[in-house]
Order: structure tokens, then C-alpha cells, then sequence
């Protein structure tokens, strides 16, 4: 008679895997998890089939003398395949719920064997339903975590196009370059920014930079830092720094935080700080006529 | 600051090993190191920091420290490309101090120590009055 | 000197490119030349240092740069520095040596051009 070991289940899943295979995905399809919007008949079967294999090849692998951890080494595979069935999933827009029902959905074919074979010992038919639920949970926590990892990663690659949307150098006229800064300016950000900006400076042979601070919600000591040394880094390649959109209240701020702003110049605008630029690169702005 | 060190058995083989003696090993060293990292794709950015830092700690291999040795190797843990500085001269008494910004016994800078600390994204050292010194510099690949 | 290009002389300025594998002894001995050519030269007003081929500057190398500018302005000569790499002037900011004491530029024609201009 079976123990607490996976060993019963494995033979009855060999017994008939093709019969399980047809039951469960019959199941998905009664769950309405079966979305054929996104994936195709035979795909739904190869993936419960490749899913099926690996399960059994983990109990064959199985120390059955131990408590049942879906960590351990003889679930190797199954973990990777579900991760790639996981992913593969999600990136066609399954969603997470979706994809825990797909996994829940084994328990019926399996919870069906077990009645035929054990019926009348009704101890080792608790015993092993409950460990087929353990199994068969736990591959549908893996799953979610996996989507969740998944998910996580999209974020961040959303994260990182959006901050280099967010810090586009412009060049705004012959030789001289703008960088409006929105938002908030961790270090992180504060450094990419400025490698950003150094970088465009030797491409374009940019002889003067204006920092426009305008869109900064706040400036702190630590902001106040990265924008000093982000000008000290300019002035280093040979460029001119000038940050402009310094209102009363930073100014201020400034100041009383005791930042020595004596090395780099600042201007209350845009419009100042280009007034400023232009004569440095040899041009001059004037009225063409009255208006 | 003061820290445990990762033993010679667990950090595998050196991929390189120069001795510091001179002006010319520390070039040396530095080049080195940021050979392996292009090799391994390291962006120009990252190269220039981490042989800074190199340039800094062996250059006090040699000023400081007497002369001594330097080694690349890779920390099977974590991947990253290590460098160690040793020298067995007189150690540094009050790390604390040394490691502070324009703190210099030698009338230089003082900014080496420190800075190679922030340009590194690991560094570890071993040092004591009479027990020489020897400096780790990790950078992530 | 091997990690040190010759010094040429171009409108009044001493230019010099710095190599990559420039020692410790190699930027001492062309401080030293230096500032003997600003001292015995007639009309020498600049000393320009091209450093684009050097990857990395650390705090001796930026220590020397700066001493020398501070030489040179005593014999009345602006030193510029021209040609850090981005990845440079990063690290020299990390390192906390901004180099006030030098002019910088682009290249070494912004810096000629800004030597005419004064
Ligand atoms: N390998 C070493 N052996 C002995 N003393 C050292 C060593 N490295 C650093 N020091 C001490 O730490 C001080 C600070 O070092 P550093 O920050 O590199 O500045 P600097 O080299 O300009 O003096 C040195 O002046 C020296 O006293
Ligand atoms: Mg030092």
C-alpha cells in the first residue's frame, strides 16, 4: 500500500498519462482558462504534456522518505518548465489567476485515479489526496511567483526607457546644449544624467551646457550636490555650465544649505541662460524691427 | 572597515600576478586590470573608475607600503573582478584617519584610500601597525 | 620620456600630449621642463596639456596638473587642460579634484582660439 511517497501517483500516472493529458486539458476548457484567443490546441496539449513529463520524472527522482519540498534537487525540472510555460504565458497576456486555475485544474484528473484505485482505504486516499494538493499547490505558488519576477522585470526595463526619455540633452543651438531635468533627481538618476550629458558634449563638441532646473520639484542638500557636480564634471571636459531656473525660494535655499554656487553661474530662466550662451558661442540676438 | 578576507583557496586561481615595486608596475597594474574588464565587456565608464581606484591603492603599495604585490582574480561568488594589493611594510595605525579625505602622511593629496572606496564597488582592507597592508577592490561585471 | 609626447611650441603655447602609460616620474620630470621652458622663454602666455588619450587621472597625476597651473600662473602663463574623456571627468569628481586652478577646453584648438581671446 502506498505511503506518504509520491510512488502511487507516479504509477497511475503512468498508467494512462495520455487519458490524464485529455482530462486536464478538458478541464482548462470547462474552467474556462483554456484561452484559444492566445494559445492553440496543440500548444495547450504540448505544454500540459511537457509539464506532465517533468512532474513524473521529479517523482521518480523523489526521496519519498522525506517530507515533500518542491525545492529540493529532483524538481529541477518541472520548476524550469513551469517557469517557461510561466513566462511564455504572460508575455502573451495570460494573467496570473488564469495561469494558477490552468495548474489547479490537474487536481480533477488526478483526485479521480486516486478514488478508483484506493476507494476502500480510506486513510491512504485522505493521505494521498492531500499530498496531491501539496504537489500540485505548490507548482501553482511557483507559477505566480515566477510571474510575479516576470512582471517585476517589465517594470524595471519600463523604468529604465522612461528615465532616458525623461533626460534628453537637447541641442539648442550651433555648440550649445540644453538639459531639461523633470521629476526628482536621485543619485542614480543624477549620475546617468551626467554621464548622459558628458557623453553628448564630446559627440557634439557642445562649448556650452544650460541645466534647466525648472521642472525639479525640490532641490536638497543632496540635489544641490549633484547639480554642482555635474557642472564641475562640464567644466572639467572644457564646457560652460550654466543652470538656469533657479527661483527665489532655491536661491534661497541654496544659501542657507551654505553651497558655494561661486564656480558655476546660474540664471532665473531658460531665456536669460540662452541670452547669456549665445555670445559665447559668437552669435547675437537682436530685434530685426519694431513690432 | 576592517575586514574578513576571502582565503586564497575559495578565490580560485590568479588570472594575473605583478609585483609593485616601482612607478612602472603600477602602470603596469592599472593597464591590466583595465584590459580584463574590456575584455569582459565592461563599459569605458566603469573601466575608468575601477583603474582609478587600482591606481590609487597600488601606488600606495609602492609609496607607502614599501613595494609589495598585486593580483587579478575573479570571486566565484559574486562574479566580480577582484584585485588585491599586499605589501608588508608598516601598516596603517589609524585606518579611520587615512581613509578620511585630505588625511596624507606622504604631503600629497590624501584622497587615495577614500576614493578608491567610493569608486569600487567592493573594498575591503586588512592593515595594522607592523602588519603590512593588503587591499581588495571588487568590480561588478 | 616615454609616456609623454615632445613639447611643441604653437603662438605662444607649449603643447604637449600626455600617453596613456605615463608614470609617476615621467609627469614630475615634464612639470620640471615645463616650467624651465615658461621661466626662460620669452613670451611663452600658455601651456596647453592634451590628456585625450589618457584614461584614467588619479589624484597624483591631478595633483601634478594642478601644481604645474599654479606655476605657471606665477610666470604669468595660463595652463589649460584640454581633452578629458567623459568617463575622467567623472572620476575626477568622485575623487573630489575639480582642477580650479586650470583653464579647460574642448580640444586644442578652443584652446588656442581662447588664448588669443585672453
Ligand atoms: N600601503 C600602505 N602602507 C602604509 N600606509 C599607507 C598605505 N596606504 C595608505 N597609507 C597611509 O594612508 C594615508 C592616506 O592614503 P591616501 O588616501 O592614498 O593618500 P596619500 O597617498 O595621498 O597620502 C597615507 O598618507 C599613508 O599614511
Ligand atoms: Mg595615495
Amino acid at each position: 500500500m502506498p505511503n506518504n511517497g509520491t510512488a502511487h501517483i507516479l504509477t497511475l500516472l503512468e498508467a494512462d498519462f495520455a487519458g490524464i493529458v485529455d482530462e486536464w486539458v478538458g478541464a482548462q476548457i470547462e474552467e474556462g482558462v483554456k484561452r484559444s484567443d492566445l494559445f492553440s490546441d496543440a500548444e495547450s496539449r504540448a505544454q500540459s504534456t511537457e509539464l506532465l513529463k517533468a512532474l513524473a520524472k521529479g517523482m521518480r527522482a523523489n526521496d519519498n522518505t522525506v517530507e515533500f519540498d518542491f525545492s529540493a534537487d529532483a524538481w529541477d525540472d518541472l520548476r524550469a518548465v513551469l517557469a517557461d510555460i510561466t513566462r511564455e504565458r504572460v508575455n502573451r497576456g495570460v494573467t496570473p489567476t488564469e495561469m494558477a486555475t490552468f495548474m489547479l485544474a490537474l487536481k480533477g484528473p488526478l483526485f479521480d485515479r486516486l478514488r478508483s484505485s484506493l476507494g476502500k482505504d480510506a486513510e491512504a486516499l485522505v493521505e494521498q489526496i492531500m499530498l496531491v494538493s501539496r504537489l500540485v499547490d505548490s507548482f501553482a505558488i511557483h507559477t505566480n511567483e515566477v510571474f510575479i519576477a516576470e512582471r517585476e522585470q517589465i517594470i524595471d526595463r519600463q523604468r529604465e526607457e522612461m528615465m532616458e526619455l525623461s533626460t534628453p540633452v537637447v541641442e539648442l543651438w550651433d555648440r550649445v546644449l540644453t538639459l531639461p531635468l523633470i521629476g526628482t533627481l536621485d543619485s542614480a538618476r543624477a549620475q546617468e544624467v551626467m554621464e548622459n550629458l558628458l557623453e553628448t558634449i564630446l559627440q557634439r563638441q557642445a562649448e556650452v551646457v544650460i541645466v534647466d532646473i525648472t521642472g525639479v520639484g525640490t532641490v536638497d542638500t543632496q540635489v544641490a550636490q549633484h547639480l554642482l557636480r555635474a557642472a564641475a564634471a562640464v567644466r572639467l571636459m572644457g564646457a560652460e555650465c550654466i543652470i538656469s531656473g533657479i527661483s527665489p525660494m532655491i536661491a534661497q535655499t541654496m544659501v542657507q544649505l551654505g553651497i558655494d554656487v561661486g564656480s558655476v553661474s546660474t540664471r532665473q530662466n531658460i531665456r536669460a541662460a540662452l541670452a547669456d550662451a549665445l555670445p559665447k558661442v559668437g552669435y547675437n540676438i537682436h530685434r530685426v524691427k519694431d513690432s | 572597515m576592517r575586514l574578513h578576507s576571502s582565503s586564497v583557496a575559495e578565490r580560485g586561481r590568479d588570472l594575473l600576478r605583478l609585483p609593485l615595486k616601482t612607478n612602472r608596475d603600477v602602470v603596469a597594474a592599472r593597464q591590466a586590470v583595465a584590459r580584463e574588464l574590456k575584455a569582459r565587456g565592461a563599459r569605458p565608464i566603469r573601466v575608468t573608475r575601477f583603474a582609478t581606484a587600482v591606481s590609487e591603492i597600488a601606488r600606495n603599495t609602492v609609496l607607502h607600503g614599501g613595494g609589495g604585490s598585486f593580483a587579478v582574480f575573479l570571486d566565484p561568488a559574486s562574479g566580480y573582478l577582484m584585485v588585491e594589493c599586499r605589501d608588508a611594510g608598516e601598516g596603517i595605525a589609524d585606518l579611520d584617519r587615512a581613509m578620511t579625505d585630505g588625511y596624507s602622511t606622504g604631503g600629497s593629496m590624501g584622497r587615495g584610500l577614500g576614493g578608491a572606496k567610493r569608486l569600487a564597488d567592493r573594498f575591503e582592507i586588512e592593515t595594522g601597525p607592523g602588519k603590512g597592508t593588503r587591499v581588495i577592490l571588487g568590480a561588478r561585471l | 620620456m616615454s609616456g609623454v609626447a615632445a613639447i611643441n611650441l604653437v603662438e605662444n603655447a607649449l603643447l604637449v600630449s600626455i600617453q596613456d602609460d605615463v608614470t609617476d616620474t615621467d609627469i614630475i620630470e615634464l612639470q620640471d621642463t615645463l616650467s624651465q621652458r615658461i621661466a626662460l622663454e620669452e613670451n611663452i602666455r600658455g601651456v596647453v596639456l592634451d590628456i585625450s588619450a589618457l584614461e584614467i587621472v588619479d589624484t597624483f597625476v591631478g595633483r601634478v596638473i594642478a601644481q604645474l597651473a599654479g606655476i605657471a600662473r606665477l610666470l604669468d602663463a595660463q595652463t589649460f587642460v584640454v581633452g578629458m574623456r567623459p568617463a575622467v571627468a567623472v572620476t575626477l569628481v568622485e575623487l573630489g579634484m575639480y582642477l580650479p586652478e586650470s583653464r579647460t577646453a574642448l580640444s586644442l584648438t578652443h584652446a588656442l582660439a581662447q588664448l588669443k581671446r585672453g
